[in-house]
C-alpha cells in the first residue's frame, strides 16, 4: 500500500470509507512525518494529543455509521492566524505570546464539525504581512524544495508567504491539507513556491470571524492542498454564510467537486496583456503560454483581454492594506491580552509593548497605514487608492463580459534563497504583483503547480474568476493540473 | 469630508469648525455685563444619549446599567483577536425615531467610520462611530423658557456610536481598573448648532431634549446613571462681533450642572479677555463640588482620529417605507401635546408646558380630566396638578409613577368640589389626607365629616346667630364698612369648622346684613 | 511628500510605537521609499470614480435586538496580563 501520507485528501477519504486504514493510523503516520521534518520549521505548535483524540472520535463515528463526509478523519495543518480554542494562536507575533483563545474561528469549527483532525498550527509571516515567511517570531520556514542549479543551489529557500508554514507542510506531506489566508496573495504565492495548490475564494465566501484580522476588506481564508480536487473538498468544508461576520455573503455552498467535469469546451479564457511585464523570466512567460496551449487543446477559447490598471494594484494595495492594518492592530496594546512591557506610564507602556511586540515589517506597515489615514493625507492616499481599486474592479467586470476565467502566471519568479530580497521591502512586495489585483477586486483565484524551472523549482499558473465563480476557476485549474501532470516531489 | 491641512483640534469635529448659528440678534437679558462692556454667550451642545435597547450596538451583550464589572462583556466588546461587529437593528430604529422626533432629515444611506485613538477603556483602539455620513441630518427643537418666551435650537446631525468602558481610579493607588460593561453600548450623539445664548437656555434645551427622548422611548434620560451626558461648547463675544474661541466642557451629567458650568465658563472667558488675554481652545471638565471648570488635557496632544469607513461593516441603507412606518408610530410629542392642551383645555402655554414635560404626567392629567364619561374642568384640574400635586411630588422626591394619589383619586376629589360636597379650601386638607393615606377622597370626607354645609336653612340660622351676637360689627357694616363682611364670613366658617359653603355664606350675609 | 524625522516621531506617537532616536532617520528613509513608490497612483485618472467602500455588493445586515452574549467574564479575563476582582488592571490613567 502507498505510504499513508502520500494519499491526497480524496484518496484518503476513499481509503477510510473502505476500511483500508483507520483515521488514527492516518494521523499517527502524519505525526511521525512531522517529527522527521521539524527542520522545515513549518509547525510552531504541534497538537499530537488533540489530533489522536479527534482521529479516534472520527473512527468511532465511522464505526457507528455516522461519518461526516469527505473531511472526516483528515489530518490538517491550521495557519497560526486562525483562533483555535485552547491552542496557541499568535499570528506568529511576539505581541500575542502565549495567547490561547477561549473561542474557535468559524472556519476551523466548520472543519472540526466535518470531522477533520488538527495536527498543529503552522508558522506564518507576522500578522500575515510578508511573502517569504521570514518575519515569523518563530523563525523562517524552510521550503521543502531546493534548487538543483543556479546561484541558490543547495541553499535554504523561502516557501513564500504569508501562509509559508501551511504551504511547506502540504508540500512536505506533513499535512494532508492546510488552511491559509490570502490578503494580497498569501495563499497563492506560497502555493506556487511550494508546488502545491492554493485557492483564495471570493471575498465573503468564508467567514472571517475568529481569524486574526490584518486587512479587513481583503482577508480571505482558503485551502492549500496537493490537488485541485482536494481544494474543492476543503473549500466545501470551509465556506458558508456566518451571521457573526457582516461581510459574509449569504449564498449556498455547492459541492465544488462537481465542477471538476474535465470538460472545458467553449470555456473562454482571458489572457491579459498587462500581465506581460518587463523582467519576468522567460521560463515563466513560456509556462504561461504553455498553460494557454493546454487549455486551448482541451477546447477552451482564448480571448485577449485588457486589464489596464493592473500595475497600480500593488501600490494601491500598499496603501489600503496598511491603513486597515494600522487600525486592526491597535487592539494589541498590552492591556487585555498578549505581551505587556511595563513602561513609566500608560503611554510608555503602550509604546514599549508595541515596540517589543511587533517586528520591523509590521511596524513599517502600521506607520505607513497611520500616515496615509492622517489628517491632510487621507484624500491623497487612502481615498485615491480606494478609487483606483474601483477602477481595478471595473477592469475585471468588463473583462468578464468577454471571458469566463483569466489565466496569468502566479509569481514573477520561483522561490528564492533565504536572505535574498531582504534589503528592499518593495522587492519583497513585488512577489505579489500578479496575485494582488484579484485580491483588490475580491475575486476568486487559484494557483496550480504547472511545471518546474530549469533549477528544479516549482512554478505555478494562476486562474482568476468572476465573483462567486469558484466553480469555473476549479474546472479550469483541474484541466491545467491534468495537462501538466505535475508529479515532482521536493 | 473635510481635508484640513492642520490636525483636528481636541474632540471638535472639523466639519463643525466655524459652524454658523441660526440665531441672529440677541436678547439683552442674556448678555453679561463685564468691565469693558457687555458680552454675549454662544453655546452649542453635543449630547450623548444611550439608546434604549436590550443589547449593545454591535454585540449581543446586555446594555443595562449596574452589573458586576465585566459581566456584560463579550469577546467582541473586549476586542479579542478576530472579533467582528454586527449591527443592532434597534439602534437604527431608535436613531431614526429620534431624528423624526427632532424634525430632522433621515439619511437613508449612512456609513460607520472608525475613530482611532488609544485609551484603556477603548478596547479596539478605535471607536466605531459615524463621521461623514451620519444617519440623521439637520433638525430643530423648540425650547420654552419659564417666562413664556421660546427659542429654536437647530440640530446639525445625529449619529450612532459605541460608548466606551469605565476607568476606575480609586481601587488601586498604583493602577487603573477597567470595566468594559459599558463598552459598545449604543449612543446617539445629538449635535446642536451654537444657537444657545445663556446658561438658562442651555439648561432648558437639555431638559426639552431629554423630555422628547423619553417621550419617544429612545433614551431613558437617566443622567445619574449616565444615560444622558452633555459636552457643552462655550464661547463669548461682543454682540455682533466675531465668534470667540470655544472651550468644550465634557461629560456634564446633570441639567443643573450644565447651567452652572456655562455660567462659570462664560465668566472665566470674559475675565481672561477683559484682562487682555486669549482663550486657549481646550477641553475642560466641570467640577460640581467647586462649581468650576478646569482644563482636562495638555495642549500639545492634539488628536488626529484618522477616520475611515469601517471595513468590517457595510453601508447602512434604509427603505423610505421603513422610515415612514416609524414616523407613523411616533407618539404625540410634547410640543403638539402642549398645543392641544392649550387648545382643547383652554390652558395657558405655560401650564400646558408644565403638564407635558413628562409623558407620564401628561397622561395622568388627561386621565384626571377625562374620566371615561363625564369630563372634569380641565383648568381646575391643571391648577391642582401644577400646584399642590407637583408640590407634594417634589417635596417627597417622587416620580409621578410613584404617586400615592392616582389620577382616578385626584379626579374623584375634583368631582366632590364640583358638586359642592366640599369646598376648595377643605379640599386642600382632603388632598393632604389622601396623600398620606392613599384613601379615596370620598372616604376621607365621610370619615372626617368634612362635607360642606350647603343647606340654606342651616347656614341661615348660623348667620342669624352671629349677626345677633355681634351687634357692633353689624352696625359697622350697615354704616358703610363693607370690609367687616370678611370678618363675619370668618366667624361663620369658624362656627362650622370651615365646612360652610363659602358662596352661600357670602350671599346670605349680604342679604341679611345689607338690609 | 517626504517625511522628516519629526513627522515620523508624530506618526510613531499616534501609533503608540516607541522608536529610538537613532532609528528615526533610517525609518524615515524606509517609509519615504515606500511612499515614493506608491505615488505612481497619481498617474491614474480617478475623476468621478467612487472610492470602493466594500468589495461585496451588499448593504449592512441588521441583527435582532436580543441578548445572546455576555456573562463570560472568565473567558474575557483569561489572557489578561493583570486582572483583579473582575477588573482589567492597567497602568494608572491620569485624567
Amino acid at each position: 500500500m502507498a505510504k499513508l501520507t502520500d494519499l491526497t485528501i480524496a484518496e484518503a477519504g476513499v481509503g477510510l470509507a473502505a476500511g483500508d486504514f483507520t483515521a488514527r493510523e492516518l494521523t499517527d503516520a502524519y505525526l511521525l512525518e512531522m517529527e522527521a521534518s521539524r527542520g522545515l520549521n513549518a509547525y510552531f505548535e504541534e497538537t499530537p494529543e488533540r489530533a489522536r483524540e479527534m482521529a479516534e472520535a472520527s473512527d468511532a463515528r465511522r464505526g457507528r455509521g455516522e461519518a461526516s463526509g469527505p473531511l472526516d478523519g483528515i489530518p490538517l495543518a491550521i495557519k497560526d492566524l486562525f483562533c483555535t480554542e485552547g491552542v496557541l494562536s499568535t499570528s506568529s507575533s511576539r505581541i500575542l505570546e502565549g495567547f490561547r483563545p477561549t473561542y474557535e474561528s468559524t472556519v476551523t469549527q466548520q472543519l472540526w464539525d466535518a470531522g477533520a483532525v488538527l495536527l498543529g498550527k503552522t508558522s506564518m509571516d507576522e500578522f500575515a504581512m510578508g511573502s517569504a515567511n521570514i518575519t515569523s517570531c518563530y523563525g523562517p520556514v524552510i521550503n521543502p524544495w531546493k534548487a538543483s542549479g543556479g546561484d541558490a543551489a543547495g541553499k535554504d529557500m523561502v516557501p513564500g508567504g504569508s501562509s509559508g508554514g501551511s504551504a511547506a507542510a502540504v508540500a512536505a506531506r506533513i499535512a494532508a491539507g492546510a488552511t491559509g489566508t490570502d490578503t494580497g496573495g498569501s495563499i497563492r504565492q506560497p502555493g506556487a513556491f511550494c508546488g502545491v495548490v492554493g485557492l483564495k475564494p471570493t471575498y465573503g465566501r468564508c467567514s472571517r470571524w475568529g481569524i486574526i484580522a490584518f486587512a479587513s476588506s481583503l482577508d480571505q481564508a482558503g485551502p492549500i492542498t496537493r490537488t485541485v480536487r482536494d481544494a474543492a473538498i476543503m473549500l466545501g468544508g470551509m465556506a458558508g454564510y456566518d451571521p457573526k461576520d457582516s461581510t459574509s455573503v449569504d449564498l449556498p455552498v455547492p459541492d465544488f467537486t462537481t465542477a471538476l467535469t474535465g470538460d472545458i469546451r467553449g470555456l473562454r479564457v482571458g489572457v491579459p496583456a498587462e500581465y506581460r511585464m518587463d523582467g519576468t523570466p522567460a521560463e515563466i512567460e513560456a509556462l504561461w503560454q504553455q498553460g494557454v496551449d493546454w487549455l486551448c487543446e482541451a477546447g477552451a477559447e482564448i480571448v485577449n483581454i485588457s486589464l489596464p490598471h493592473t500595475k497600480y494594484a500593488l501600490p494601491a494595495y500598499y496603501i489600503v492594506a496598511p491603513a486597515e492594518a494600522s487600525s486592526n492592530l491597535a487592539r494589541y496594546d498590552g492591556m487585555r491580552y498578549g505581551l505587556r512591557v511595563e513602561g513609566e506610564d500608560l503611554t510608555d507602556t503602550y509604546e514599549r509593548t508595541r515596540e517589543a511586540g511587533f517586528g520591523a515589517e509590521v511596524k513599517r506597515r502600521i506607520m505607513i497605514g497611520t500616515y496615509v489615514l492622517s489628517a491632510g493625507y487621507y484624500d491623497a492616499y487612502y481615498l485615491k487608492a480606494q478609487r483606483v481599486r474601483t477602477r481595478i474592479s471595473e477592469d475585471f467586470k468588463s473583462a468578464f463580459e468577454n471571458c469566463d476565467v483569466i489565466l496569468t502566471p502566479t509569481t514573477p519568479s520561483t522561490a528564492f534563497a533565504l536572505g535574498e530580497k531582504q534589503d528592499d521591502p518593495i522587492a519583497m512586495y513585488l512577489n505579489d504583483i500578479f496575485t494582488v489585483p484579484a485580491s483588490m477586486a475580491g475575486l476568486p483565484a487559484i494557483s496550480v503547480p504547472a511545471g518546474l524551472s530549469a533549477d528544479g523549482l516549482p512554478l505555478g499558473l494562476h486562474l482568476i474568476g468572476p465573483a462567486f465563480g469558484e466553480e469555473a476557476v476549479l474546472r479550469a485549474a483541474d484541466m491545467i493540473e491534468r495537462a501538466a501532470g505535475f508529479d515532482a516531489r521536493p | 469630508m473635510t481635508d484640513a491641512t492642520e490636525t483636528f483640534p481636541d474632540a471638535i469635529p472639523g466639519h463643525l469648525a466655524g459652524h454658523i448659528t441660526s440665531r441672529i440678534g440677541h436678547n439683552s437679558d442674556d448678555l453679561i455685563e463685564g468691565e469693558t462692556g457687555t458680552w454675549e454667550i454662544i453655546v452649542g451642545m453635543e449630547v450623548h444619549a444611550q439608546v434604549s435597547s436590550e443589547s449593545k450596538l454591535f454585540s449581543g451583550t446586555p446594555a443595562a446599567f449596574g452589573a458586576e464589572p465585566n459581566t456584560q462583556v463579550s469577546l467582541i466588546d473586549a476586542a479579542m483577536p478576530g472579533m467582528l461587529p454586527v449591527l443592532n437593528a434597534a439602534a437604527i430604529r431608535q436613531a431614526v425615531r429620534t431624528g423624526l422626533g427632532l424634525n430632522a432629515q433621515i439619511n437613508l444611506r449612512s456609513v460607520f467610520d472608525r475613530k482611532n485613538y488609544f485609551y484603556p477603556d477603548l478596547p479596539q483602539g478605535y471607536q466605531i462611530s459615524q463621521f461623514s455620513d451620519p444617519i440623521v441630518g439637520e433638525g430643530r427643537v423648540t425650547v420654552d423658557l419659564e417666562d413664556g418666551e421660546s427659542f429654536e435650537v437647530g440640530i446639525v446631525r445625529i449619529h450612532l456610536e459605541q460608548d466606551a468602558g469605565k476607568s476606575v481610579h480609586d481601587r488601586r493607588p498604583d493602577a487603573t481598573c477597567i470595566d468594559l460593561n459599558r463598552s459598545g453600548v449604543a449612543l446617539m450623539e445629538i449635535v446642536s448648532k451654537p444657537d444657545i445664548r445663556s446658561a438658562a437656555e442651555a439648561a432648558a434645551y437639555l431638559a426639552k431634549l431629554r423630555s422628547i427622548l423619553r417621550y419617544l422611548g429612545t433614551c431613558d434620560g437617566n443622567m445619574q446613571e449616565g444615560s444622558l451626558r452633555a459636552d457643552v461648547n462655550v464661547s463669548v463675544r461682543k454682540p455682533g462681533g466675531e465668534l470667540g474661541t470655544r472651550c468644550e466642557i465634557k461629560n456634564v451629567n446633570s441639567i443643573r450642572f450644565v447651567r452652572q458650568a456655562v455660567d462659570y465658563e462664560a465668566r472665566r472667558q470674559i475675565g481672561i479677555l477683559e484682562d487682555g488675554g486669549e482663550i486657549d481652545q481646550e477641553t475642560r471638565l466641570f467640577d460640581p463640588d467647586r462649581g468650576e471648570t478646569r482644563s482636562m488635557r495638555s495642549k500639545e496632544e492634539a488628536h488626529d482620529y484618522r477616520y475611515f469607513p469601517d471595513p468590517d461593516l457595510l453601508p447602512v441603507v434604509l427603505e423610505q417605507s421603513f422610515v415612514d412606518e416609524i414616523a407613523a408610530s411616533l407618539p404625540e410629542l410634547p410640543d403638539r401635546k402642549a398645543a392641544r392642551f392649550a387648545d382643547e383645555f383652554g390652558l395657558s402655554a405655560y401650564d400646558a408646558g408644565l403638564l407635558v414635560a413628562d409623558r407620564e404626567t401628561a397622561d395622568f392629567y388627561e386621565q384626571v380630566v377625562d374620566a371615561g364619561g363625564a369630563k372634569r374642568d380641565p383648568k381646575i384640574a391643571a391648577n391642582w396638578m401644577t400646584g399642590d400635586f407637583f408640590r407634594r411630588l417634589n417635596a417627597d422626591d417622587l416620580a409621578i409613577a410613584a404617586s400615592p394619589v392616582s389620577a382616578g383619586q385626584l379626579g374623584g376629589m375634583l368631582d366632590l368640589i364640583a358638586d359642592g360636597t366640599i369646598s376648595g379650601k377643605i379640599a386642600k386638607d382632603v388632598f393632604d389626607a389622601m396623600w398620606e393615606s392613599g384613601t379615596d377622597a370620598s372616604d376621607i370626607v365621610e370619615e372626617k365629616g368634612l362635607k360642606q354645609i350647603s343647606d340654606t336653612g342651616e347656614i341661615s340660622a348660623i348667620v342669624d346667630q352671629i349677626i345677633a351676637d355681634n351687634p357692633e360689627q353689624s352696625e359697622q357694616y350697615r354704616s358703610g364698612n363693607t370690609k367687616v363682611a370678611g370678618w363675619f364670613t370668618g366667624q361663620v366658617m369658624k362656627a362650622t369648622q370651615g365646612k360652610a359653603n363659602p358662596q352661600m355664606v357670602n350671599q346670605l350675609l349680604q342679604e341679611k346684613l345689607g338690609s | 511628500m517626504a517625511l522628516d524625522t519629526d513627522t515620523v516621531k508624530r506618526i510613531a506617537r499616534l501609533a503608540r510605537i516607541h522608536v529610538d532616536e537613532a532609528d528615526l532617520a533610517p525609518l524615515a528613509d524606509e517609509l519615504n521609499n515606500i511612499l515614493g513608490w506608491v505615488e505612481q497612483l497619481e498617474e491614474v485618472d480617478t475623476d468621478g470614480v467612487e472610492p470602493m467602500t466594500s468589495v461585496v455588493e451588499m448593504v449592512q445586515r441588521l441583527r435582532a435586538d436580543e441578548v445572546t452574549d455576555g456573562g463570560v467574564r472568565d473567558k474575557v479575563l483569561a489572557n489578561a496580563p493583570e486582572s483583579d476582582d473582575g477588573f482589567f488592571v492597567v497602568p494608572k490613567v491620569i485624567e
